[in-house]
């Protein structure tokens, strides 16, 4: 799981210098200094749960084993993109891994987390939701209305709001009325916790217990897992509504490092080994450049293959 | 064939493919124990249980993404708009995700789902509640948009909606629902494809295109022009998207005479793209300049004269036609 954190970090730190340099357009929002929160879920799940989220997404179609080459090409816009191009930096998608999106109107997709909960319900099936959302979501209208159907139809869905504290620039504290997000829940009736999102091994060992009771007995939970981004809202944002200190702060809590440091101590990782890690992510993060670097685009006249669903002809 | 209404047509509809594939299910406000508020999922609840007739709170935003989101995942949603006018609550779910999901995923998610209900002005409910969708969702690439006149293509539409492996809205007509007309047995399956318009009446005077609640004013018409020796075609589209350009060019070019009479406002409407294709396409074949007949570009009123007056009538078809007639 250190890997794959690192590999996360690696890739939006090569997305960042690929935005620079004019490869990839668009919007790009990065999640560097959240690693732990979408590491910690997907360790633990299943890899036939289904697993949803907001338009930061890049490390959620990671963590899921969207291959990084995949996810590097979705940016540049390459037809060998987990969206073909199509979706880009907001729209990633990987149906075979289990990532149903990649959804960047702020809320809209927490009705969809319902209904992938509803459907597993409704099939019998024990299959568990994981729907992620940031803290600007929890004031829209299609959060509340998909909150109230959640719990009213009892659906098996865990609602991860990643607290960054701010929804592009505005924070919490300037958009929310509560004093904690996780009071949301409350008014649902869905039971609600707090997690140390900078902490792997709290968001995984939580996940995990939530998660197995959820499969003995379908029913929604809300977790607030308080993490913090270190970059802007997104590329083209010099974050300059927080403080140097502020971030310092966070910075000095790093979720990579505090794992390292976690196993340093137990005496499961030593410095080379690390190091090794680290250049394995590096490295990668490189290929995947590379790959969607020589990647060919979609023709143009596969242009409207892509509108309507045909079957295929036998 | 027998004699049934709209209603029991779009009830028949949804019992049969409810019951032939158990990934369908109708989610929406009242239509369970309340049978529908236009009673048109009379009976379902009783039929198929609470599993798969879904009563909803107030909440169309969220239960239309609800469909959409288990719509990825492979179920067959039937999702009901008590009436259009409401589905503008849940305008992100039909235009941003139903038909965007295709797309963006690089054609991994298709979102089988239909979205149903009343649509267009209806009697006196004022502006929130009369609208006409059409020209809104055609305009969202992704949707299919189809409008049913008839029992029979009410019930044969909607059948063929849910079978589509694309977000499908079948527009019902909210004045049409206690409309009778024959429709073949039960046990006689009846899928009507989408973008397939249906000439209602022959004619070679004049081609009058309609859909929706503008055929059975566009039938009346015919038969009152009859009278003064005027022979209209009736046109009914039934699907605004995909469109059957086919029909239409060939109506036309038998008749070289066209009025477009439509349920919704003129702006950026149904008449407006029917009336660019046949100029395009067929040009020569004209021996008058298109009429259109729309609502008046204004909110809907709620006194009784005034929403007349905004409305398509028999007055204003029939002037239309006789000025494209020069008679």
């Amino acid at each position: 799981m250190l890997a794959l954190m690192l590999l996360i970090r690696r890739f939006e730190e090569r997305a960042s210098q690929q935005y620079q340099a004019q490869k990839i357009g668009g919007f790009c929002h990065l999640y560097i200094g959240q690693e732990a929160v979408v590491t910690g879920a997907v360790a633990a799940v299943r890899d036939d749960d289904y697993i949803i989220t907001a338009y930061r997404d890049h490390a959620h179609a990671l963590a899921r084993g969207t291959s990084s080459d995949a996810c590097m090409a979705e940016l540049f816009g390459k037809e060998t993109g987990c969206s073909r191009g199509l979706g880009g930096s907001m729209h990633f998608f990987d149906k075979k891994n289990h990532m149903y999106g990649g959804h960047a109107i702020v809320g809209a997709h927490v009705p969809l987390a319902a209904g992938m909960a509803f459907a597993s319900k409704y099939r019998g099936e024990d299959r568990v939701t994981l729907c992620f959302f940031g803290d600007g979501a929890i004031n829209q209208g299609a959060f509340h209305e998909a909150l109230n159907l959640i719990a009213l139809y009892k659906l098996p869905v865990v609602l991860i709001c990643e607290n960054n504290l701010f929804a592009m620039g505005t924070s919490v504290k300037r958009s929310t009325s509560l004093k904690q997000i996780v009071d949301r829940a409350e008014g649902y009736d869905i039971p609600g916790e707090i997690v140390d999102g900078m902490n792997f091994r709290e968001v995984r060992d939580k996940l995990a217990e939530i998660v197995d009771s959820i499969r003995k007995d379908p029913h929604p939970a809300f977790v607030e897992v308080r993490t913090y981004r270190y970059r802007g809202h997104s590329m083209s944002d010099p974050a300059s509504y927080r403080t140097k200190e502020e971030l310092e702060k966070y910075r000095l809590d790093d979720p990579i490092t505090r794992l390292r440091a976690q196993l340093t101590r137990e005496g499961k990782l030593t410095n080379e080994r690390f190091d090794q890690i680290d250049k394995k992510a590096k490295e990668t993060a490189l290929t995947a450049v590379k790959f969607a670097e020589k990647s060919p685009e979609l023709p143009l006249e596969k242009l409207y293959d892509y509108t309507y669903f045909k079957k295929p002809t036998a | 064939m027998r004699e049934i209404t709209y209603r029991q047509a779009l009830n028949e509809a949804l019992a049969e493919e409810l019951e032939r594939d158990p990934n369908v299910f109708l989610m929406g406000e009242e239509v369970a124990e309340y049978h529908g508020a236009y009673k048109v999922s009379q009976g379902l609840l009783e039929r198929f249980g609470p599993k798969r007739i879904i009563d909803t709170p107030i909440s169309e935003n969220g239960f239309a993404g609800l469909g959409v989101g288990a719509a990825m995942v492979g179920l067959r949603p039937i999702i009901e708009f008590m009436t259009f006018s409401f589905s503008l609550v849940a305008f992100d779910q039909v235009v941003n995700n139903a038909p965007n999901m295709f797309t963006m995923s690089g054609g991994q998610f298709n979102v089988p789902i239909t979205f149903r209900g009343p649509n267009g002005p209806a009697h006196q409910l004022g502006a929130t509640h009369s609208h006409a969708t059409e020209c809104l969702y055609a305009n969202a690439p992704g949707l299919k948009v189809c409008t049913p006149a008839t029992p029979r293509d009410a019930k044969g539409l909607l059948k063929t909606a849910v079978r589509d492996d694309n977000p499908v809205l079948v527009l019902e007509a909210e004045l049409l629902y206690s409309s009778k007309g024959m429709v073949e047995p039960p046990d006689e399956e009846l899928l009507i494809p989408l973008g397939e318009a249906e000439v209602k009446r022959e004619g070679g005077d004049v081609s009058i295109v309609c859909y929706a609640q503008t055929v059975p004013l566009a039938l009346a018409v015919a038969a009152q022009l009859e009278e003064e020796d005027i022979s209209a075609e009736i046109v009914d589209l039934r699907s605004i998207k995909p469109l059957d350009e086919r029909a239409i060019f060939d109506s036309v070019a038998k008749t070289h005479r066209v009025v477009i009479v439509e349920q919704d406002r003129p702006f950026c409407g149904v008449g407006a793209e029917v009336c660019y294709r046949i100029q395009k396409n067929i040009f020569d074949e004209l021996d008058a300049p298109i009429m259109r007949v729309s609502q008046e570009d204004v909110p809907m009123p709620y006194n009784e004269r005034l929403e007349k007056a905004v409305l398509p009538n028999a007055g204003k078809l029939i002037a239309a036609v006789k000025k494209v007639c020069y008679a």
